[in-house]
Parts: structure tokens; sequence; C-alpha cells
């Protein structure tokens, strides 16, 4: 394939950004300066270039994050060093919301305006702005916690997240100024009865020995001397179900790769954790990043995998950092590499970024991401255990669900799912964020009831009236108060039509416009879906539309909204389109909108 | 090949290992709906209106890609799968011009009974379908539906793109791609209902690595891609596919033998295609082929008729 490129040169810093990801070109063929040499040999050709398509994504991302923007010349010049034809890239930059194919300010702070900022602050920011171009309303940051939350991206600088942030804040960042990153905060920090939070708080996140000397490590050395069999037969013992959402059994899916014929097989992290209301991940990312490496490597080691990578959603740069920093420390210790641990098992890790999308949470869809490809979802069958990375057997846990890794080869599978209950082994982080006293992170053992966990949280505050819950975020669905006794179960979920999808339990007072919330949910929706297959396409828009209406002072169409949620939900691709009307028809029921 | 046996409403059908359940439902004379499915093309199963309900499975699955499997029991006309098929055609219609849809669309649409109108009243024509930025989009108010439609492309002789018309079948891609021409001139940019098919930076065709084979032209089932000639003609309103026919050819160029259908009206021939279930051709051409009819018309002084006219405008303006 011959590239045609756009009449358009790439600037001396465009090539600078672009080459801190690729390296310099090899010749004049594939962006270097054409030589006399060049002219007698094509080295470095088409197939090599083409080979590094998954660099596509990282290099698109170092120029928006040293430049500000992605022009046509630096375009011109990642295509012509991937040999990705220039359109296809096109396609790619202009699927993430956190790339920019226009010029734009060099400063953009998002704002958060999604369920748990919109109330609390995220909405009067955006109000005080008004319609200036570098501040422009964000889906859920991930700071829930400490609403509300702002992302600041900056051309040549490290993004920067505000948290509890202000107007004047959010000015003086965009006028040149800088911020710390807001502290890693759990309300349970030091209780050392827990499991998945003891270190965090506690630990140096950036110290390999700190790490260490709170039991760090143990569990791997512990797992290299027992076989990758034996290591599965543990995890499946300890019944432990996936923390992303959809519950899948961890064990049969490390047992489906591990008997995989093929023997180049992949290990992903998925630490997209987009779904609105959540932050789990990021706490446990920023405050035990040491743990997540040697829970991966535990898990590398068990399938087979020689290659792991942690996905992290753009919006959590401190976390991306922190989790480099653990990788080259490992690495340094011999804990990664070549002879993990002097055991002669090869793994290594490599950080990969999210650009802005919801949707690439969803496991195909990441996979295509991490490819260099649109983030769109692959059709299921085959799933990812049997194609997934690169065509290849691959894992991909949350980061939740790894993190429980260590303790159950530590303390055994049957220690493990002692906690819980017999379906719901172990414990579970939940998200509390809303009309609650003690917003954060809070790990309690299955089966614990929702009013508990409030209770736990310091109860319900703004009016002190709770109105309903919502319980797994976007892609959950709203309780109302007779649900309060519900022990957090999978199984109890279940049986009550609700779910604990990624552990949100946004909490709402009796003083809530529903309406506006669901309209942003059915907003949410509209704008994240990939456009890939018309149910969800345009399902999420007419959806949106009908609420739109609502909140406008008309009576609500429940029977077009049903029908939406119908075709949404049994024809979609994936799971964005399955889940997008389920917190919409939650609330239809409960009456917290309609007539 | 092993013979896989299945059940589809009812019916026994064997069908070779590795059909899909599309083929299957075909064998046993079911046809299905279909918008994103062209033989000749990877199905993408993105328009999902050829889904069935599959026993044991939670979903609706794509007939179009889901390969058979033994003692398989497929429904086609359940409950739920006619709302599907109704939703899905509502929201196409609803959000796209869709008059230029062949007859067997159109009747599938009157048999689920699709009511695009039920969504609002159609939305303006928007100048800034190009320039979406993902992740954000306009607060709508309800109180138009929202579309597709938009100002139409012409940048070249060859052919018109009029994206209102598209429903995003992703088939051009395909055929502009790995599946026919390898060009990859186009690709979809944007995203969720700002996705669309476009050129780098919607940069005109003639920047592009557009050849202008035509084979998009040749896959799209909504008519959002069209030879120049037709599109001038229908402008005009001389376009007449009852009084053309269709005359089967094998292209005089080089010694491949592609076979070319002449579509001819009043003595001119306005459009080229060439059969899809030819072994040589795929259904696919070159540029030559698709568009280099001239020489066997070239009227000079001579061109006199209405299409003659209507090109002749077309070409210097």
């Amino acid at each position: 394939m011959d590239l045609r490129l756009m009449d358009a040169t790439a600037t001396a810093d465009e090539i600078a950004a672009v080459d801190v990801v690729l390296g310099p070109p090899e010749s004049g063929w594939t962006g270097g300066v054409m030589t006399a040499a060049d002219t007698r040999l094509a080295q470095g050709g088409y197939h090599a270039a083409a080979a590094q398509r998954h660099l596509l994504l990282p290099a698109l991302l170092q120029v928006q994050s040293e430049i500000g923007w992605i022009s046509e010349g630096a375009m011109n010049y990642v295509c012509v060093r991937l040999q990705v034809p220039p359109a296809e890239a096109h396609g790619v930059a202009t699927f993430y919301a956190l790339l920019s194919t226009t010029k734009r300010p060099d400063r953009v702070a998002h704002v958060c305006d999604d369920v748990g900022c919109r109330d609390r602050g995220g909405g009067a920011i955006l109000e005080a702005f008004g319609d200036r171009d570098d501040v422009v309303p964000s889906p859920c940051l991930g700071q829930c916690d400490r609403a509300p939350a702002v992302f600041v991206q900056r051309a040549g600088e490290s993004d920067v997240v505000l948290g509890n942030s202000e107007p004047m804040e959010v000015e003086l960042v965009l006028g040149g100024g800088s911020a710390p990153p807001p502290p890693v905060t759990a309300p349970q920090v030091g209780d050392g009865s827990l499991r998945l939070l003891r270190r965090v708080g506690v630990v140096d996140p950036a110290g390999l020995d700190s790490y260490r000397s709170h039991g760090g490590y143990e569990a791997l050395i512990q797992a290299i001397g027992m076989s990758p069999g034996e290591v599965i037969a543990e995890v499946k013992v300890s019944n432990i179900r996936g923390r992303g959402g959809a519950a899948f059994p961890m064990g049969i899916k490390w047992e489906g790769v591990a008997a995989a014929p093929e023997s180049e097989r992949y290990l992903i992290c998925n630490a997209d954790e987009s779904e609105p209301g959540t932050f789990k991940d990021r706490v446990l990312m920023e405050g035990d990043p040491f743990a997540l490496v040697e829970s991966m490597t535990i898990a590398g080691y068990a399938v087979g995998a020689t290659k792991g990578y942690i996905y992290v959603r753009s919006e959590y740069p401190v976390a991306r950092q922190r989790l480099e920093g653990a990788i080259a420390a490992a690495r340094d210790a011999g804990l990664l590499g070549s002879d993990v641990a002097g055991s002669g098992f090869a793994f290594d890790l490599e950080v990969r970024s999210g650009a802005g999308a919801y949707i690439c949470g969803e496991e195909t869809a990441l996979m295509n991401s991490i490819e260099g490809y649109r983030g769109e979802p692959r059709n299921k069958p085959p799933f990812p255990t049997q194609v997934g990375l690169f065509g290849k057997p691959t894992v991909i846990n949350n980061v939740e669900t790894l993190m429980n890794v260590p303790d159950i080869i530590a303390d055994g599978g049957a220690a493990f799912a002692a906690l819980g209950t017999e379906q719901s082994t172990g414990t579970k982080l939940f998200c509390l964020a809303g009309d609650i006293a003690a917003p954060g992170v809070y790990e309690v053992p299955f089966g614990v009831t929702l009013g508990d966990v409030i209770e736990l949280a310091g109860g319900v505050t703004g009016s002190g009236v709770l109105k309903a819950v919502l319980l797994g975020g976007a892609a959950g669905v709203f309780v109302g108060t007779e649900h309060l006794d519900m022990p957090l179960t999978l199984e109890d979920a279940r049986s009550r039509n609700a779910t604990l999808g990624s552990g949100v339990v946004m909490v709402y007072d009796d003083t809530t416009d529903f309406r506006a919330i669901l309209r942003r949910v059915a907003e949410f929706f509209r704008d994240e879906s990939c456009g890939q297959c018309v149910p969800c396409r345009v399902g999420t828009v007419r959806q949106e539309e009908l609420l739109a209406r609502h909140l406008g002072g008309e009576s609500l169409d429940a029977d077009l909204l049903a029908e939406l949620a119908q075709v949404m939900g049994d024809a979609s691709i994936c799971g964005l389109g399955h889940t997008a009307s389920g917190a919409i028809q939650s609330a239809l029921q409960l009456g917290l909108v309609g007539d | 090949m092993n013979e896989v046996a299945l059940n589809i409403d009812g019916v026994a059908a064997s069908v070779p290992e590795g059909s899909t359940i599309l083929e299957a439902c075909r064998s046993v004379d079911k046809p299905q709906p279909t918008l994103c499915y062209l033989e000749n093309l990877t199905p993408v199963n993105a328009c999902r209106v050829c889904v069935v309900e599959v026993e044991n499975n939670r979903l609706l699955v794509p007939s179009c890609s889901r390969p058979v499997e033994e003692g398989m029991v497929v429904n086609t006309d359940t409950e739920r799968v006619r709302h599907s098929r109704k939703m899905v055609f509502e929201f196409v219609a609803s959000s796209v011009q869709m008059d230029l849809v062949d007859e067997e669309t159109r009747e599938w649409m009157d048999y689920y009974g699709a009511d695009p109108s039920r969504y609002g009243n159609p939305a303006a024509s928007s100048l800034d379908r190009d320039s979406r930025h993902p992740g954000h989009h306009p607060i709508p108010d309800g109180s138009e539906a929202a579309n597709v439609h938009q100002p139409i492309k012409v940048d070249n002789d060859l052919y018109v793109r009029d994206y209102s018309r598209c429903i995003l079948c992703y088939k051009c891609v395909e055929a502009c791609g790995e599946d026919a021409q390898n060009s990859f001139a186009i690709a979809v940019s944007g995203r969720g209902f700002d996705a669309r098919i476009s050129t780098e930076f919607d940069t005109p065709l003639t920047n592009s690595a557009c050849v202008f084979c035509g084979n998009c032209i040749g896959v799209c089932p909504t008519g959002a891609l069209m030879f120049r000639s037709e599109y001038e003609m229908r402008k005009a309103e001389i376009w007449d596919e009852d009084e053309q026919s269709v005359t089967r050819t094998i292209c005089s160029y080089c010694a491949v033998g592609c076979n070319l259908d002449l579509h001819v009206q009043d003595n001119r021939i306005v459009k080229v295609t060439s059969p899809i279930d030819h072994s040589i051709t795929d259904g696919h051409l070159c540029i030559k082929g698709r568009f280099g009819y001239e020489y066997v018309q070239d009227l000079g002084e001579m061109a006199s008729t209405p299409i003659d006219i209507v090109l002749a405008r077309a070409r210097t303006t």
C-alpha cells in the first residue's frame, strides 16, 4: 500500500514528540531525511513499521500532550512512521474526547458535570465560565469523593486533577498555575483488618521497600514456588468473581487461557475505570501501585503470559505515573523482566493510556484501542480467552479483581472465601458519594447491607432524607429506600433486579431533581456510544431527546422509552448499549420521574 | 465438508460447517432483512437488522456473522426479533434519508411496521457534521429528532457523496480497504451519533488516497455514494430506471476479463456496475472499467440529447 499523505509538514516539536514514543526513524522511507543510501536500499520498510500500529494511540497522545493538538503535519509524520493510512489515523484520533484535531487553547479544563459532581459544584463552575472554549463539561472523572472534580490538559506539561475545586482555582491553573495531586484518601485508612485497602494511605506508593515491609511480594514468591496449575486451583477455590461489573468467575477465565493451544498469550488489567460514580480502582492504583504489579505478575505466571498491559484512563495521571514508577522499580529489583525473582519466568508490564472514551472499558474495545484501532467493541463470540489482544488468548481483569490475587495465594482460596457469602466471596469496594457525610471508597465483606454501608459513610446528608441510591453507576440501577436491607451480594442484587456493577453507591436525597439527573445519564450514553451499531448509536440519541422533552415540561413517553430500552438491551453489540437504559428504566419504575 | 444440522422456525436445515445463520436461513427459503451485509464483504454486523433469537442465548444474535452450530434452534419471527428489527429500521429512517433504498428494504420496513415519524420532526441540515468533537454535543430540548442531514459533497467529476443518506454500514470503508481496493482513502471518524465516513481531516477526495475505482458506490445500499452522472440526471429529473437497459459485456481495457453491466438510458451509458457473483470481479472494478466508458460515446458536436446537455453542463461547472 502506498500512503498518500496530506500536504502538510510536521514541525520540529511535533517530530520530537512522536520520536519520544517511536524513537528516531530508521530511514528516509519511514519519516527520516532521504539520503543517497536510502535511494539504493529500502531499509526499515513497510512491514517493520506497520507492525508498530499499536503505537498509534501513544504517538497521538504524545503529540496532544506536548503540542496541545494534532495538526495535519503531525498526523502525516505519525502515519509515515507507522505506515498507517491517514484516513484511519484520523478515524482513531477523532474517536477520543481528549485528542483534538483542531487547534485549541494550550490548557483546557474538563469540568465534571456528571451524576456525582453536577449538583456539588461542577455545574456551578461551568456556569461561572460561560462559553469559554478552554472550559468544557466532562463525564465522570472518577473523583466523586472530592467533588467537584476538574481535569486540566496542559500542552507541554503534565495534566493535573483538581478536587473540591472552585472557579478561582480553575482560573489559576488555566492561567499558567499548577496544582499538587490531591492526596489519596480512604476513610478506613489504617484499618489493618482490611484486605484491599489495608496498605492505602499507609505504604509509600513510590517505595518498593516500603511495600515489601508491609508484606509485599510474599505472595509472588509463594506463587512461583507453586505450579501455574496450583495457582489457578487456588483462585478457583476462592470462587472470586470479577469486580468490573460482569462478575465473571476469575478462575474459569484464567483456566481458559492457560489451556489455550497458542503459547503467545496476554494479560490485561482493565484500569479504564470510567463508570460514572466509580473511583475505587484509582484509589488502589494511587495508594498501592506495587500491589497491582505483584498481582499481575502472579496472574501472568498462572496463565503463561509473558506480557501484561495496564490500560489506565488518561484522566488518572497520578495513577499512571505511580504505576510506571512501580513497574520500573520492580524491574530494577528483578521482580519483572526476563527472570522474575530468579524463577526463570519472564514477564513484563506496560502502562497504556486511554484518551477519553468510556467505551474503551469494554474489554474488546480496549483491545482494539491498544492495537491502534478505533475503540469499537468486537462481536462476541469469540471471547478474549480464545481470540483477544493481537488475536491471542487473553486474560482481562479489572484492577480490584486482580488486587485480590496476592491474598488468595498467601492465605489460600478457602480462607479468602471465608469472608462474604458462598456465591459472593471476599470483600468488595464500594464507592460512596453524593449526599453522604463521608464520601470515599469503603471495603466491606459481601453481605453487608446497603443501609449499613451508607451508615458506615456517616449517613445521608443534604436534606437528610434518602430518596434513592444509584447502584452500580450509570450502567446500573436506581433503588429506593425499601432496598436498604438488601445484602450487597451478587445474588441478592440479581434477585432484586439490581446490580452491584462497579460498586457505585451514589446517594440522592429527596430534594434531587431526577429529571435533570436522568437527562445527564442519557447525555452520557449518547456521548460515549462508539457509534458502531444502530440500536445504541441512535437509541441513545432518541432516549436523551425524550428525557429532554420531559425536562422541558412535557409528559414523559414511558412506552416509547421502554421500546428503546428493549432494542438497546436485546440487539446492541456490547454492554454499553445493553445497559444504557437500565438506570432510566429503574427510575421510572421507582416513580422518580414521570407524570 | 461436514454438514451442520439446525432448526430454523421449526424447519430442519442442513448447511456446511462454517456457514452463517443467515446462509442457513436462505437455504430453507427464509430470507432475512439486511443493511450492512453484502456477499462480497466481511460481515461487520453493525446494523443489527438481521438479528435472530437463538435458544440459550440471552441476547439476540446477528445472523449475518454468527456461524451455525449443531443442534442450534433459531427463531426469526418472534416478538423480540420483530421489535428489534422494527426499531432498527425506525432508528435508521428517522436519522437518515432513505428514499433511495431498494424495494426489498422498503418491503421489510412495511412488514415490521416501522414508523420513523414518531420520534418527532426532523432537525434541519447541519453544517458541522465533519467537525464535531467526540464526547460533546449540543444539549437537545427534544423538540426535534436529530439526524445526519448535511450538504452533499461534490468534489470531483466521477462520484458524489451525500452523507445525509449514510446509515454507517461500513461497506464503503471495507470496499475501499481490505475487502477490495486496499486504498484506505476513507474510514469511520468521530464517535457515536457523530460518527461519519471521512477522509483524513475531511480533505477532498482529489487530495486523498482515493483512486476512483468506485467500488464504494458499488456497495452503498442507500444512494449516499452515487455516480456523478446519476446525481446530475436525478437533479435534472431525467433519471429514469424504467427506461434503462442493462447490457453485459467484458471490459476492453486489459486482459483480466471483468464483466461490466452497462446501464443505458436514451442510448447513453449512464453508469457501470459489475455483477456481484462474477468470479473475477466479485462486483468490484477499477477506475477504467467503471468510469472509462466515454470513448464509446464520445459524441463531440453530436451531443444533443437531454442527458448530454445535463452532463456537459455539470462538467463545466
